[in-house]
């Protein structure tokens, strides 16, 4: 039986990794991938909690997660096409428009 | 009967609208088949209405149309009353006035105005017959009012000619003094008996005695409205301007009717009169002196018109003099006679200056008679009875006058003095302007000018005028003092007396044969200065007996005198350079008035014209300099406060919006970067908290 330290801990670089990516990378897309790792994560996270703590409601959350995050992903790969048409890019530094 | 009396001004009033209003368009060259006719139309009616009083003198006819003004306790009635007084004026005013019309046909012809000058003259008839008419005071003023407007109008009728329209104003001006005067006596009199109604008033001052100085202050307020209107001394200015009008409305105006609307108001109202003793010295002093005063201007004076009219100031001076010593119905038969031969010598100017073509000095005159033997012979008529030589017109009047002076005694013998003094210079000046005008030699251009007789529309009522010149006294005055005329009148005072005389034969007659003899020195003296011939010798007998016989073979119209000298005159001028002097600019009376009337007027003008326009505009501007500043200031104030707050606030947001700004990199990942940042503080906060 792996003790919980362990998940949390992966967890947790999984989150850091993910944090990483979302701020680091320039692409869309990885960008994206990155949101999905984070939200990975935190699914992880609550698993092993909801087994350590023999409460299923954790389960129930985890599960609208990926519900949410299914669509969350159609949506962002729909805006990904959407700014991929009107700029010809992925790269997130070039879509500025807000710039002060 | 009523209505018939009403219809009397209706007729020049309707005349005067139609005139008025098609004058220009429709009636123009035939205004006067309109005016001439509604004044004929009056004067039927009245004759109608005169003789009616005639034949019952002691029942007046009151013609109550309606209530005019009823307010409180005050009310007047729109109501005429014919009693005799009325009667008389009545019959001067249209009897001279329709001749006047009739003479202005011809006179008038071919002026630019003619349908103008016909209906102010209708006009004027219909306010001078509501004068004369009227049966209370207020009404009376309305014609009053009405008689000076439209003596205004006539005076500046060729009021492109500066004299007239200054003289037009002159006369306007002076007559506002008379009016203030005569409405201030119609509120005392409403004041003191409750009512403006002739009849109502008298009965009233009867019954209840009022106090004297009540009375006086009364008729001595009416008498400066009479001072205004007839022209006496102090007031007389304007009259001889006034001859800048046309000559008819000189005749009909300024001679027959307005300026003895004063005599007529004096004479209406000597119920009130006798209770002011002083009043009726200062009228018979204002009177006598204005007698002798005009006179002795009209001695010198060279313009025809003019020299008529200071002897009808004079003449009016009489009839005031007549009112001053209680003898109103002989002032009044002084009025009617003074219509007659003054309207007949005006109309006879007018003839002469006619057809010597607008010429007025009478030194360019002379010899006329030879051109102008109708003009001539009725002037002449005229000439004898305002000198007062028996038994034309203005003897028996104006001996009445000087009569019943001499009888009332007293200070009343220096009123007679005065009187006679005015008497001589009378007659005088008037065979002056006969001489002058008439006789000698031509002394105008006979190569240019040749006069002409006027046509017989202006011929004819010369006639008339000299007919009524003649008989009119005769007729009406005799026996002196209490003739028919005196009996007819007293019917109007019957109620309330009045000085009564009786004809006896001293000193009646003695003062008739004194009074004659002054009117002949008169006329001695003008012969001697002008007639005689300064190089003969004579004796002072065969002079008197030659200057009778000029004036026997003027009257019989057998010879006129072709000799006409200037030397004795000219000499006389020299002489007593300085009385000339005085004389011929009227005692330097106009120069008076405007130095120490008319410059203080002016300068009080100037300095209230200087206090308006510093004190009161100062005021204003000031307020508005204030207000100025003011909203300067509370503009400062909206602009630094109101204004600087607001942009103060834009400012300050924009200010730090541009700090803040800067956060917005648009960089997603700076966005996330700070999000992260932000939960790891907080999850730290938390987690060591």
């Amino acid at each position: 039986m792996i003790p919980l330290p362990f998940y949390l801990t992966f967890g947790a670089l999984l989150f850091i990794i993910g944090v990483i990516g979302v701020l680091t990378r320039r692409n869309v897309v990885i960008v994206l991938m990155s949101i999905e790792l984070i939200l990975n994560a935190v699914n992880l996270t609550l698993i092993s909690f909801s087994h350590y703590l023999q409460d299923l409601r954790g389960q129930v959350f985890t599960l609208f997660i990926i519900a949410v995050a299914a669509s969350e992903a159609a949506v962002g790969l729909a805006l990904v096409i959407a700014l991929y048409r009107g700029k010809t890019t992925f790269n997130l530094d070039e879509v500025n428009l807000l710039k002060w | 009967m009523k209505l018939l009396v009403w219809l009397i001004p209706l007729f020049p009033a309707l005349g005067a609208l139609i005139n008025g209003l098609l004058g220009r368009r429709v009636t123009r060259e035939r205004a006067h088949l309109i005016a001439v006719g509604s004044v004929g139309l009056s004067l039927l009616l009245a004759l109608v209405v005169i003789i009616r009083t005639i034949f019952n003198p002691s029942e007046p006819i009151h013609a109550k149309l309606y209530t005019w003004v009823f307010a409180g306790e005050f009310s007047a009635d729109m109501a005429l009353l014919v009693d005799p007084l009325s009667a008389i004026m009545l019959f001067v005013v249209c009897g001279v006035g329709f001749l006047v019309h009739v003479y202005s046909i011809g006179y008038m012809h071919g002026d630019e105005g003619y349908p103008r000058f016909f209906t102010y003259l209708n006009l004027f008839m219909m306010s001078m017959l509501i004068l004369v008419l009227a049966d209370n005071y207020l009404l009376m003023f309305v014609g009053w009012e009405g008689v000076g407007l439209c003596s205004y109008l006539l005076i500046g009728f060729w009021y492109d000619r500066q004299s007239a329209s200054d003289a037009g104003k002159k006369a306007f001006l002076v007559n506002r003094i008379g009016d203030a005067g005569f409405m201030l006596a119609i509120f005392l009199i409403f004041w003191t008996t409750h009512s403006l109604n002739y009849e109502t008033v008298f009965h009233y001052v009867h019954e209840h005695p009022i106090s004297t100085g009540l009375a006086t202050a009364i008729t001595l307020l009416l008498f400066v409205g009479a001072m205004g209107k007839s022209a006496q001394v102090p007031l007389y200015v304007w009259l001889p301007d006034a001859m800048e009008g046309p000559t008819p409305v000189s005749a009909l105006i300024h001679a027959a009717t307005m300026v003895t609307a004063g005599v007529y108001m004096v004479v209406r109202s000597q119920a009130l009169f006798v209770l002011a003793p002083a009043t009726m010295t200062v009228v018979a002093l204002v009177g006598a002196f204005t007698a002798i005063f005009a006179a002795s201007i009209g001695l010198v004076q060279n313009d025809i018109k003019r020299v008529l009219a200071y002897s009808t100031v004079s003449q009016l001076g009489y009839m005031f003099l007549a009112c001053g010593v209680g003898a109103f119905a002989s002032g009044l038969f002084h009025v009617m006679t003074h219509a007659f031969f003054k309207g007949l010598l005006f109309l006879g100017a007018g003839s002469v200056i006619h057809a010597m073509h607008e010429e007025q000095d009478m030194r360019h005159m002379g010899g006329l008679h030879k051109h102008i033997p109708g003009t001539y012979r009725t002037m002449l008529w005229a000439t004898i009875a305002i000198a007062g030589i028996p038994p034309l017109a203005g003897f028996w009047s104006k001996d009445e006058i000087l009569t019943s002076a001499i009888k009332g005694g007293g200070l009343n013998y220096l009123w007679w003095v005065m009187g006679m003094c005015a008497a001589f210079m009378t007659s005088f000046y008037m065979f002056r302007l006969l001489f002058m005008t008439f006789y000698g030699q031509e002394r105008f251009d006979t190569d240019h000018v040749h006069p002409h007789e006027s046509p017989p529309s202006m011929l004819s009522p010369l006639k008339i005028l000299a007919v009524l010149s003649i008989i009119g006294g005769f007729m009406v005055g005799i026996p002196p003092e209490n003739g028919l005329f005196h009996r007819f009148l007293a019917h109007a005072f019957a109620a309330h007396g009045g000085a009564h005389h009786a004809f006896h034969w001293w000193p009646d007659f003695f003062l008739m044969i004194v009074s004659t003899l002054v009117a002949l020195a008169g006329f001695v003296t003008a012969y001697y200065l002008y007639l005689s011939n300064p190089q003969a010798r004579q004796g002072w007998v065969d002079r008197i007996r030659s200057a009778l016989g000029v004036l026997w073979n003027a009257v019989r119209n057998t010879s006129a005198p072709e000799a006409f000298y200037t030397e004795r005159t000219d000499r006389l001028a020299t002489k007593y350079a300085f009385a000339h002097q005085t004389l011929l600019n009227k005692y330097y009376v106009d120069e008076f008035y405007y130095a120490y009337v008319v410059r203080p007027i002016m300068w009080l003008m100037d300095k209230l014209w200087g206090f308006d326009g510093a004190i009161v505009d100062g005021i204003v501007n000031g307020v508005g300099k204030f207000t100025r500043l003011y909203s300067n200031w509370s503009g400062l104030v909206d602009r630094i406060v109101v204004d600087g707050s607001v942009n103060g606030v834009g400012v300050l947001v924009r200010g730090g919006s541009q700090m803040f700004r800067l956060v917005q990199t648009g960089i997603v990942q700076n966005y996330l970067l700070v999000m992260a940042l932000g939960v790891f503080v907080f999850a730290t906060i938390y987690l060591i908290f």
